[in-house]
């Protein structure tokens, strides 16, 4: 009995010593994240990514993000919905990050777009017809042109733009920054350089309050 | 039979308690390294893993009771496992050329992560935590010979 209770007691003795130092680990890391972005915000924003909010905002949330990726497209008016609660206290910065086959292109349109300053309306259209193009998590960027038609775009421009090398180094930039920044999936967010402790909208939820509470 | 081994030697018991502790500190030690610091790990560090991760769940039905064949059992896994790390120390130590590697794209075997004092890396941890499970195993088994 004795012994069995040895086994016992050091098991959970192990195992929350485990959970203890994950914790500690992950907000050290967090921590020292969020002072790196403060001295140094390269590698989370670029001159090239769109952003949405007040420009002053002091709560900067970092998406990186496939137009392709269907999770992407559940948490926009998630997020959207976010920051009209704490309003012109957070700005969102889109990084273009093609995981799926395809939407290399598609994104190449929407950065296109961003040269017309309609970024943001262009990626609500493609997100809203998401399931007319992709099939199978494969993207055909020749349907998304029967779904942007109402944005108010120059389709002419916007094609010409789409074969610009400086566009193809925008999205080149932004997957080398992705590898940087340790990101594998989308939708992945930083909040003022922090990564979510574990992946979810709640984990984002309690993140961005705790950095407005902290920032405001 | 059982009860009786475990009355007489009682040494033997704490001896496997041990190697089940050194054995539950490295797994949790390996998944810290891949769960919690994001360290990918690789296919030798997977077989490591494959000996390592069943003594865990299988030292303790050796324990309750004391049971010395079950340590007879799980000797060959702590062995090759012995081997296994050997073989990555002395690959990341760079004992062993570079074409010997047999590993695939991904991560490559010669990486290291950590690098304590400057020569105590995740292998070298993982074939001192073999031997000396191996060691305290066979001295178990040996001692609680009827």
């Amino acid at each position: 009995m004795k012994q069995k209770n040895l086994i016992l007691i050091s098991a959970i003795f192990l195992v929350l010593a485990f959970i203890v130092g994950a914790f500690v680990y992950r907000s050290q890391k967090a921590d020292a994240a969020g002072q790196a972005y403060q001295r140094d915000k390269t590698s989370y924003v670029r001159p090239h990514s769109p952003g949405y909010g007040h420009p002053a905002a002091k709560v900067d949330i970092v998406e990186f993000f496939d137009p392709a990726c269907e999770t992407c497209k559940q948490f926009y008016p998630m997020v959207k919905e976010l920051m009209a609660k704490y309003p012109n206290k957070i700005r969102l910065y889109a990084r273009y990050t093609p995981l799926h086959q395809g939407s290399d292109t598609v994104l190449k349109m929407l950065a296109a777009a961003d040269k017309q300053g309609k970024f943001w309306e262009t990626l609500e259209a493609v997100f809203a017809a998401q399931s007319y193009w992709v099939s199978q998590h494969r993207a055909r960027p020749e349907l998304v042109w029967n779904h942007i038609g109402n944005v108010g775009l120059d389709l002419a421009r916007l094609k010409a733009d789409m074969e610009l090398p400086e566009i193809a180094n925008m999205i080149q930039q932004d997957l080398a920054d992705a590898r940087t920044l340790n990101v594998k999936a989308t939708p992945e967010f930083f909040v003022n350089g922090k990564p979510l402790p574990t992946w979810g909208y709640e984990q984002l939820k309690t993140l961005v309050e705790d950095e407005t509470r902290a920032a405001y | 039979m059982n009860s009786s081994d475990r009355a007489q030697d009682p040494f033997s018991w704490t001896l496997v308690f041990l190697c089940w502790l050194l054995a539950t500190i490295s797994t949790l030690g390996s998944l810290f390294f891949s769960e919690v610091m994001g360290y990918a790990p690789c296919i030798l560090c997977w077989y490591q893993r494959i000996c390592m991760y069943p003594l865990v769940l299988i030292l303790p039905v050796a324990l309750l009771p004391f049971d010395r064949n079950i340590v007879r059992a799980v000797i060959p896994l702590t062995v090759v496992g012995t081997l296994v790390a050997g073989f990555h120390t002395l690959l990341v130590g760079g004992y062993i050329p570079e074409d010997m590697k047999p590993c695939t794209q991904g991560v490559p075997c010669t990486e290291f992560h950590i690098n304590w004092f400057g020569f105590v890396t995740i292998p070298l941890l993982s074939a001192l935590a073999f031997l000396l499970i191996t060691a305290l195993l066979i001295l178990a088994y040996r001692r609680s010979s009827p």
